[in-house]
């Protein structure tokens, strides 16, 4: 009986990963992954051996509490830093679970305390150094995305060779656990793996945190998937499968996006907050055209198409409402209107989507790189937002280039270009766009919020 | 029919039915180890358990795929919440009634897990209602 509760819930789970492929069916199938969990909540304390819940109420109350506070208070552009808070809750749990596990083996049936099975107590360290280096890690990938520490990555001499000597001691540690069961070995393997997660994730850049958190995503599935094992139990262990490969395919699909292999991200050193000054020297020589909101007004006016390139830069200016604007009226002057939207645009899978949404865009107007690349020869003009390293044709041209390969939206194959920025200095990568310098190219410099809110006035 | 014919046919018989005993004392025999091997939680239960695993994986692998990528994000939050199925594993640890470390990793596990839960599916939620149609 408890194991087929324990099979629905399973099913109910893969039932609300299968809705997300539409945003129609998507909410039924987050009240498929509902239900499911409070059939597994209710099936585990039907269980013989629960017979206090005072303290489980508890528990549930003040985590529920806050959890449903910070999640209707939250801004969509801090999401990241939510998920990878989130991330680390999970790995710190799976902690707890496999010290919990330790200290009573008897309420899992896996042994006595001091002699568990030796397969049980291997899972349990499996879970415990995942769930330890999710914890960590997400720890430092939360502070980076919050600004709570710099996005720099932060890199050292002997670096990787310390990381490995970490890692070789965790393993020894987790022999030494499975042939000697002290508490004093289990805490250890906690703490080294603690470290290990911390000193992996310090020397990656925060422009590179979407693949950092898709990863940690990844490791919180396999973490409940080894106290799965350890319980025996295979709710826990399908759902961790299943997170574990959602996050794993997240990271592949980033690492493309960027044409970036997994290694090289996780080696880090690659991008700051502020990219590099190195290439700043080679465009002296070269002049931009710059205009005024009057101009893109006038241009984008008289336009049969348009289509816009959002990047992190609007969420960070919070224009993603005025820019929803500007395409209101250019649609009520009969503009076409369509978003194309880069695979590592935003600061996590999916980011930009979701603050286009937020902006009531309809999700019919947004349209991912393959299903729009084709159209920017067609359109009159291309406006840019925020969004750079995205467009650059180095990518294309240059294979010595730190983006040679990477797939890039064509802005340049648009009539006119319009890109709103800051200034000339280039992206996260730290290369040049030559796309500022072209013929068809205008940049209309200031802040991207204010900017567009000048293009609404001008089109009045 | 005759004597002899029957002589021989009880032969046969007889000898079917001393092989049927042979077979099912095998199986017999079979079943108890088996019994036996389960009861012990050894290699045959984890066999079952990593089965499920790497069956898990594929459908993990191939519905994930037919996510739309627009909607990567909330994907990676409901996965968020459904990893907090973890929480299983904490309740059995709070739930005995005499209070020790355990049953207080229990607790702060619950806690922990429960933030994920309510705060993954809420926000889950909170993003879905955002995706609307052109009207």
């Amino acid at each position: 009986m408890t194991g087929f509760a324990y099979l629905i819930a399973s099913v109910l789970f893969i039932m609300a990963l299968r809705g997300l492929s539409s945003p129609e069916s998507a909410r039924q199938g987050n009240m498929f992954g509902i239900t499911g969990m409070v059939i597994a909540i209710l099936t585990a304390l039907s269980d013989p051996s629960v017979v206090s819940f005072s303290m489980i109420l508890v528990g549930m109350l003040i985590g529920g509490f806050i959890g449903t506070v910070v999640a209707l208070r939250i801004q969509m552009t801090a999401l990241p830093q939510l998920v990878a808070a989130f991330h680390s809750l999970v790995g710190l749990a799976a902690v707890f679970v496999a010290g919990a596990a330790f200290y009573n083996p008897e309420a899992y049936n896996i042994g006595t305390p001091g002699d568990i099975y030796t397969g049980s107590i291997i899972e349990m360290s499996l879970g415990l150094i995942i769930g330890a280096i999710t914890f960590s890690g997400s720890v430092i990938a939360f502070a980076k995305l919050q600004g709570m520490m710099s996005g720099n990555p932060i890199t050292f001499r002997l670096q990787h060779p310390l990381n490995g000597l970490i890692a070789g001691l965790i393993v020894l540690t987790m022999l030494m656990l499975i042939s000697g069961q002290t508490p004093g070995t289990f805490w250890t393997l906690a703490g080294l793996s603690f470290l290990l997660g911390f000193l992996l994730i310090i020397p990656i850049g925060g422009a590179d945190m979407p693949v950092v958190v898709s990863m940690l995503n990844s490791y919180s599935g396999w973490a409940a998937c080894g106290i799965g094992f350890t319980l025996s139990n295979p709710a826990l262990i399908i759902t961790g499968a299943l997170v574990g490969s959602s996050g794993a395919i997240l990271s592949y699909i980033m690492c493309k996006g960027m044409n970036r292999s997994i290694i090289n991200v996780l080696l880090g050193g690659f991008g700051g907050d502020t990219g590099g000054a190195s290439a700043a020297a080679s465009t002296g020589n070269k002049t931009a055209k710059s205009g005024a909101a009057a101009d893109a007004a006038f241009l984008m006016k008289n336009a049969n198409k348009v289509i816009i390139i959002p990047g992190y830069g609007m969420a960070v200016a919070q224009a993603q409402h005025a820019l929803r604007e500007m395409a209101d009226v250019l649609k009520a002057e009969g503009v076409g209107i369509a978003y194309a939207i880069h695979p590592v645009a935003g600061r996590m899978p999916g980011h930009m989507n979701v603050l286009l949404a937020e902006a009531n865009v309809p999700y019919d107007e947004v349209f991912e790189l393959d299903e729009i690349n084709h159209e920017f020869s067609s359109a009159d003009v291309a406006f840019v937002i925020g969004a750079n390293d995205t467009t650059n044709p180095v990518a294309k041209t240059d294979p010595s280039s730190p983006i040679a390969g990477m797939p890039i939206l064509e802005a340049g194959k648009a009539g006119t270009v319009l890109f709103v920025k800051r200034s000339l200095s280039p992206g996260y990568a730290g290369v040049d766009n030559p796309l500022f310098y072209a013929d068809n190219a205008m940049m209309l410099f200031g802040d991207a919020k204010k900017m567009t809110e000048e293009i609404v006035q001008a089109l009045a | 029919m005759d004597a002899e014919t029957l002589r021989d046919m009880a032969a046969e018989l007889a000898t079917q039915a001393a092989a049927l005993f042979e077979n099912t004392e095998k199986l017999a025999n079979a079943l108890t180890k088996l019994v036996e091997v389960q009861s012990q939680g050894g290699g045959d239960q984890f066999l079952g358990l990593f089965t499920i695993f790497v069956l898990a994986c594929f459908v993990g692998f191939y519905v994930v795929w037919s996510v739309t990528p627009a909607l990567h994000s909330p994907l990676m939050a409901v996965t968020n919440a459904i990893s907090s199925v973890i929480i299983v594993g904490a309740l059995l640890a709070a739930g005995p009634s005499e209070f020790d470390f355990s049953k207080l990793m229990g607790f702060i596990a619950v806690t922990l897990a429960s933030v994920n839960i309510f705060g993954g599916f809420i926000v889950t939620q909170r993003m879905l209602a955002m995706f609307k149609k052109k009207s």
